[in-house]
């Protein structure tokens, strides 16, 4: 088994009108995949909703001191809007599961091992 | 003992007949892709040392085993890597049962996983199903050799990193993994057709590229678009020969002597692709059966003037639909030119429109078939200059050669 990020990016237009049905519709599809992730043998980690972009800030280290700029990392027309880790047996089971993730645009990333004996990426 | 000359000519033709196979089995047993390749490739070199005494029987049995044997003492050596071992090995060696015949299979279907680049799918493929070096693989695929290199290690280390699996998709997921599959093996059929430099063809990479065919149609009897890409090879490969001519000269299909082609491929291309159209009746027929079906005209007219080019320009109208690529619109417009009586302004007016896509900026054939269409027209100055673009960007001497015969006989008389 391995661990995969996914990382929800959606457009933020949806949040701006949302009724509070949409928003209880959109939780249970949320919950939904929950169950369909255990279903299919694969484990749930952890996982959130994140604020909107525009609440985020971002510490850039990049050049010398630490700078504290207003905004995402990146602009683009899709935010990050949540993440879930997702305990997978390959990647074709963690595509398949992010299919059924609620987002407009899953990236899957596997998570790196860091533990003790871990080597340097290749 | 068996002379030394005789033992490398034994091993290289095994190398051709069993690397994929070697390669394909030691990975179920490593999962590591960079580790089989060294081990299947000190299997070769231990088979020059060990055959003059007497080669064996079974040389893929003997190989796979030598390659998984040296897998299992590196991964022993390697401490961390032992420790991990009992997740990495899902079948131990059983003596009598170190092959299974879809481990060729497997390994491609990993080559061409979706989540990998499609430059990546192929340079990957004719690496370790065809066993080429990344020299070759840059020369098949023209791009430089450090080009090769970065693909290859970058689609390996995806592979190891994301946990993409070494397996046949299973029946529900194969219909969206086939059509990537298809699409590489229908290139590196097509890097072997017009392998770059002197050489027109690489006999291993076409011969490669059937079998895979073959095998995908035994996988997947049922589906027509491998029925249809078989075919489709089957009638390239039949002419073959026809398509060059004693002197080395590249002679397109319109001028080939059709009584050079092989009968009997022929005969085997044609009758996969009708089974492939019958199969794919009612459904829409995918882009291989299209393909397949505009190669049967080619292959079932008498003459190249008596050709169904009314029909030609029919499929390839069907296959701009499921398919719209440029090149198809290229081919379109090719066929199109051919109908009797067609609109030569009209043509060239496809043509023109199709010099302004990105794909075909450096693409002879675009310049190739704008030339011939401007001879036609008796504009002769501007088809000169389209023959000159389309040599310049063709590295293949062959086809350099054939150009400039065409080019030469619009300024003789």
């Amino acid at each position: 088994m391995a661990q995969y990020m996914f990382l929800l990016y959606d457009t933020e237009e949806f949040y701006d009108n949302i009724t509070a049905e949409d928003w209880q519709a959109t939780m249970k599809l949320h919950n939904a995949f929950a169950e369909a992730v255990e279903a299919a043998g694969a484990s749930l980690f952890g996982g959130a909703a994140l604020e909107k972009s525009t609440t985020a800030s971002t510490v850039r280290q990049a050049s010398g001191e630490p700078l504290v700029t207003d905004g995402p990392f990146i602009e683009t027309k899709e935010a990050l809007g949540g993440f879930y880790l997702v305990e997978a047996k390959d990647l074709d089971q963690a595509l398949a599961l992010a299919k059924l993730c609620p987002a407009g645009n899953v990236e899957v990333r596997p998570v790196m091992d860091t533990g003790e004996g871990s080597t340097p990426p290749a | 003992m068996t002379s030394a000359r005789e033992i490398a000519r034994v091993v290289d033709e095994a190398h051709r007949g069993h690397w994929s196979t070697v390669l394909a089995s030691t990975v179920r047993l490593t999962r590591d892709l960079d580790l089989a390749e060294d081990c299947t490739q000190d299997a070769f070199v231990q088979a020059l040392k060990t055959w003059p005494d007497g080669i064996p029987d079974n040389q893929a049995g003997w190989l796979t085993t030598v390659a998984r044997r040296l897998a299992l003492d590196r991964l022993r050596r390697e401490t961390t890597l032992w420790r991990k071992l009992p997740l990495l090995i899902e079948d131990p060696i059983s003596p009598g049962e170190v092959e299974q015949p879809t481990d060729p299979l497997r390994l491609v279907f990993t080559c061409c996983h979706p989540a990998l680049a499609r430059d990546s799918q192929v340079a990957l493929t004719l690496r370790l199903i065809c066993g080429l070096t990344t020299r070759e693989v840059a020369a098949g695929l023209l791009i430089s050799e450090a080009t090769a290199a970065a693909r290859i290690t970058r689609a390996k280390k995806k592979i190891a990193a994301a946990g993409i699996p070494y397996r046949i998709p299973a029946d529900e997921e194969l219909p969206e993994r086939l059509d990537v599959v298809l699409t590489v093996v229908q290139l590196v059929y097509t890097a072997g057709h017009v392998a770059a430099g002197p050489e027109l063809t690489r006999a291993d990479l076409t011969g490669r590229a059937l079998e895979l065919a073959g095998l995908l149609v035994r996988l997947m009897p049922a589906e027509p678009e491998p029925q249809a890409l078989l075919g489709l090879l089957q009638m390239t490969q039949a002419r073959g020969d026809a398509r060059v001519s004693e002197d080395g000269e590249l002679v397109l299909l319109a001028d080939q002597d059709r009584s050079r082609w092989d009968v009997r491929l022929l005969a085997e291309g044609v009758s996969r692709a009708t089974t492939a159209l019958q199969q794919g009746q009612g459904q829409g027929h995918g882009r291989f059966a299209l393909q397949a079906a505009v190669s049967g005209l080619h292959v079932t007219a008498s003459s190249w003037d008596e050709t169904d080019w009314h029909q030609v320009v029919r499929m390839y109208d069907a296959m701009l639909i499921s398919w719209p690529s440029p090149i198809v619109a290229l081919n379109r417009a090719a066929a199109h030119s051919l109908v009797p009586g067609a609109d030569l302004i009209a043509v060239l007016a496809e043509l023109d429109a199709l010099s302004n896509e990105v794909a075909l900026k450096s693409y002879a054939y675009l310049s190739a078939a704008r030339a011939d269409v401007l001879a036609r027209l008796g504009r002769k100055e501007a088809a000169v200059q389209a023959y000159d673009e389309a040599i310049g960007l063709t590295v293949n001497g062959a086809e350099q050669r054939f150009l400039r015969r065409r080019r030469a006989a619009l300024t003789e008389d």
